[in-house]
């Protein structure tokens, strides 16, 4: 396919079988999933035919859960073992968690990530959302009849590296392969362009249950590049809820209160916040445990009031986007409104002021989300349909860098890069005769190492002993287009090197991963071993089919020993994959990707001449008046 | 604290490792400069919307994404060229890093952010002005930071044509060289300002 594309971006060589690959927004409400079906991004409903699925897991004694709208309802009854809003919690210690101490749950924190305490046992919040997507993934299979070759599942585009690699692992723990994470509010943008065919600046607001996100993209020709990204993983619905439940308490004056009143007023709290947004005034009234009576009223003025400054902390992180992506207000054409939160009159207003326009809330809040990220999924997933040529250009939300001396840290990749990118540095030794060499690469926008988020230490050793500040060492770090970070090191003149992918360490080990893994599939090993030989067969067919086309597209690039040779390799790759052993198809699937790599190589070169090969008169006039426009901003 | 705007001495005792060199463009050599890489002429000044039109193109052709289900050497490669291809025009794009660029392909030695001796004279101004905004800042005074802003952004401009002049017209690297290195401090202090003023909105 994709050696097709690259002579005719977008188009499809043949057709093949639809692979089955789904978007999924684990949202800290709610979640979920969608897919594209003849062409079309739908949203897979429950059998009660309900699209939304509440992130709430409950916990029972014998050691299942009931997860969505069961869970939701227990909420109140069983707040302890009822976990809501996990999201906040992922890749994250209690220390990092405002208002833990209102919390119903009963937490344990852990070396990076804290668990909570169940009736089922001590559960991760990685378990938790692993819960929670098992149950999209069950309804996503039975709607499409078939495994999932995987997810696209949507993050805050704010969320750090600890965070994404907990949702990752979630994944992988409730059985998804991970196509990519992709950021919420770009989910979003790709949705509302598509659905638009907007061209221009765009910012998105994306203000859910628990996070905050603003990004700035430009949408040009099918093209979505993200400019700038930003915002606070920890600021959402859910703040506003607890501002009205601790007015409450002032207001009827309560005492401390048992966690099952607490529980009960915070979605008093969330009720009448969402009446609010078509009312004047809100009720709120229940009786407590002790039986006294709450009875107040709730209105706009004093609900703009209580949470102003909340609706201000969203303002920070836009200001600075826009100043990131070099641009002012006036150069926004429009601001698309995503989350349920954005509903809020206040929020409404605000975004409004400050961007001077109206705020478009012509999509549905809730799903586009995940209808963006099935979008995406489906061009991962290798459906890419004629017609359907559009590309992302995402960036990395926060800056990537190194500690050094006195912990501080020398920033290497800068936040808001555009990915893939790549940077170097060098580095050197400052003790006489130092042979090692600690590296330790961290992210976060602050100056000190111990204000930044830690991903991974490791060492360079076997560095010639040299006086200080002769050795030369070579720092690069490379960020792939899934934001995966790969660091290497390397000693310039010796060529001593030690390199790292980063996996973050935030208290799960790969160990417990697989501990868990196997608790929960034993019974289903086979399955997963016939799984990965009908996957290995589909790959084999995939990679033949890219080299049929790009043969019959390109093959005069090859002298006659290399055609034959290439030929060779896909007799044998056909051969092995028509039997039932996957070791054989991976050995004759690597042959037959050395044996085209420089054919490969190749076609890159010619289709790279190509793209500015029909360039016409007019563009080329251009060049030429670029000799009397200056630029300098 | 790091000294601002880059260290003016460096301290072997109290830095483990000093940054050599500012981060040197690429390891991986296609053969071509940035410019020639989206046909561009090899000059200062520049078509902006030129740029971004090539730039798209390019990615639009080489990007890891078009390549999800290929072979594995043809997303290595398509990875190595859309990475390229955005280190190219991340450093065209900012007339900073540009003309720093144009500097490095003529061999014309700029000195890195932490290591660049400057005169007396400027360094005094460049305290002031910091002081200024220190001043503006802990004072609460936004409108004076705005003030400021202004002021800075006008010099920036000015500054950027005068480079223009010397690196386009009169190809005077040297002083292009001296130019650029100010101009490094002052774009630092230009951010500095800007972090100001959202602090001040904040309050
Ligand atoms: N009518 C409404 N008025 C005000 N707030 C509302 C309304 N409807 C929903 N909300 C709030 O929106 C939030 C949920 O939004 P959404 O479903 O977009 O979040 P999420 O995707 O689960 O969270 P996140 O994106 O932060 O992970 C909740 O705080 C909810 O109370
Ligand atoms: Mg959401």
């Amino acid at each position: 396919m994709a050696l097709l594309q690259i002579a005719e971006p977008g188009e499809s060589a043949a057709p093949h079988e639809h692979r089955l690959a789904v978007g999924i927004d684990l949202g800290t409400t709610n979640s979920l999933v969608a897919t594209v079906r003849s062409g079309l991004a739908v949203v897979l409903r429950d059998e009660l035919g309900r699209p939304l699925l509440p992130s709430v897991v409950r916990y029972l004694p014998d050691g299942s859960c009931q997860v969505g709208y069961e869970a939701q309802a227990r909420q109140a009854l069983d707040p302890r073992n009822a976990i809501a809003s996990v999201k906040r919690f992922m890749g994250r210690g209690i220390a990092d968690i405002a208002n833990h101490e209102s919390m119903p749950y009963v937490f344990q924190d852990g070396p990076g990530m804290l668990r909570m305490h169940t009736v089922a046992g001590l559960k991760s919040p990685v378990e938790v959302s692993a819960d929670i997507l098992r149950v999209l993934r069950l309804r996503a299979e039975a709607a499409l009849g078939g495994a999932l070759v995987g997810a696209v599942i949507t993050v805050p585009a704010y969320f750090d590296e600890a965070q994404r690699q907990a949702t990752k692992d979630a994944a992988q723990l409730a059985g998804l392969p991970v196509l990519r994470l992709l950021n919420e509010p770009t989910a979003a943008a790709i949705a509302y362009g598509l659905d638009n065919a907007a061209e221009g600046v765009y910012a998105v607001y994306d203000l859910g249950g628990g996070t905050f996100d603003i990004s700035i993209l430009r949408l040009s020709r099918g093209i979505f590049e993200v400019l700038a990204t930003g915002g606070d993983s920890a600021l959402g619905g859910d703040d506003f809820d607890h501002r009205i439940f601790c007015w409450i308490i002032e207001a009827a004056d309560l005492k401390p209160l048992s966690v099952e009143d607490a529980s009960m007023l915070l979605a008093r709290a969330r009720e009448a916040k969402e009446y609010l947004t078509v009312h004047g005034a809100a009720p709120i009234s229940g009786r407590l445990s002790s039986g006294e009576i709450v009875d107040l009223t709730l209105t706009t003025e004093i609900f703009a009031e209580i949470s102003q400054t909340l609706v201000a902390k969203t303002m920070q992180p836009v200001k600075k986007a826009l100043r990131d992506a070099g641009l002012s207000v006036g150069e926004v054409k429009g601001v698309v409104m995503v989350g349920g939160a954005t509903r809020m009159s206040q929020v409404q207003r605000a975004v409004g002021e400050f961007f001077r326009q109206d705020p478009l809330n012509n999509l549905d809040p809730d799903k586009v989300v995940a209808i963006g990220a099935a979008t995406q999924a489906n061009l991962l997933a290798g459906n890419r349909a004629a017609g359907d040529d559009w590309l992302l250009l995402d960036v990395i939300p926060l800056s990537l860098g190194l500690e050094t001396m006195g912990g501080l840290v020398e920033k290497i990749i800068p936040r808001n890069s555009t990915i893939p990118t790549a940077r170097a540095q060098e580095f050197t030794t400052f003790r006489d005769g130092q042979t090692a060499l600690a590296i330790h690469v961290v992210q976060g926008e602050r100056e000190l190492v111990s204000d930044c988020r830690s991903l991974a230490r490791f060492e360079l050793r076997g560095i010639p002993p040299m006086v200080a500040g002769a050795a030369r060492i070579r720092v690069s770090f490379q960020v792939d287009a899934d934001g995966l970070l790969a660091v290497t090191a390397r000693e310039q003149t010796s060529g001593v090197e030690a390199s790292i992918v980063v996996k973050p360490s935030y208290g799960l080990s790969d160990d417990e991963i697989a501990g868990m893994l196997k608790d929960s599939i034993t019974h289903v090993r086979d399955d997963a071993q016939q799984r990965a030989l009908k996957e290995s067969q589909v790959d084999a067919q995939r990679l033949l089919e890219a080299v049929r086309a790009a043969l019959a597209a390109d093959a005069e690039l090859l002298a006659a020993d290399e055609l034959a040779r290439v030929h060779n390799a896909i007799a044998r790759l056909e051969a092995a994959a028509l039997a039932d052993n996957r070791r054989q198809i991976m050995l004759a699937m690597d042959d037959l990707e050395a044996d085209t790599k420089d054919f490969a190589a190749r076609r890159m070169d010619k289709s790279i001449r190509r793209a500015f090969a029909g360039r016409n008169i007019n563009e080329l006039d251009s060049d030429a008046a670029a000799t009397t426009t200056g630029e300098h901003a | 604290m790091r000294p601002p705007g880059g260290a003016l001495v460096e301290s072997p005792t109290t830095v483990a490792w000093q940054t050599r060199r500012a981060p040197l463009l690429n390891s991986m050599d296609f053969n071509t400069d940035h410019f020639t890489l989206f046909e561009l002429p090899v000059r200062f000044r520049l078509d902006a919307a030129l740029l971004d039109r090539r730039y798209l193109e390019m990615q639009s052709r080489v990007h890891p994404d078009r390549f999800a289900s290929a072979g594995e050497s043809e997303r290595r490669l398509s990875l190595q060229w859309a990475t390229r291809v955005n280190e190219a025009y991340q450093t065209l794009k900012k007339p900073l890093s540009r003309a720093r660029y144009l500097l490095h392909l003529a061999a014309q030695d700029v000195g890195s952010e932490n290591n660049v001796l400057m005169p007396a004279d400027f360094l005094v101004e460049q305290m002031e002005w910091r002081e200024a905004v220190a001043e503006a800042r802990a004072a609460g005074e936004h409108h004076e930071l705005e003030h400021l802003h202004h002021r800075l952004q006008g010099d920036i401009d000015e500054r950027y044509g005068e480079l223009a002049v010397l690196l386009d017209d009169r190809r005077d690297l040297e002083q292009a060289a001296d130019r650029v290195r100010r101009l490094m401090f002052i774009e630092k202090l230009l951010v500095e300002l800007d972090d100001a003023m959202i602090a001040c909105e904040e309050q």
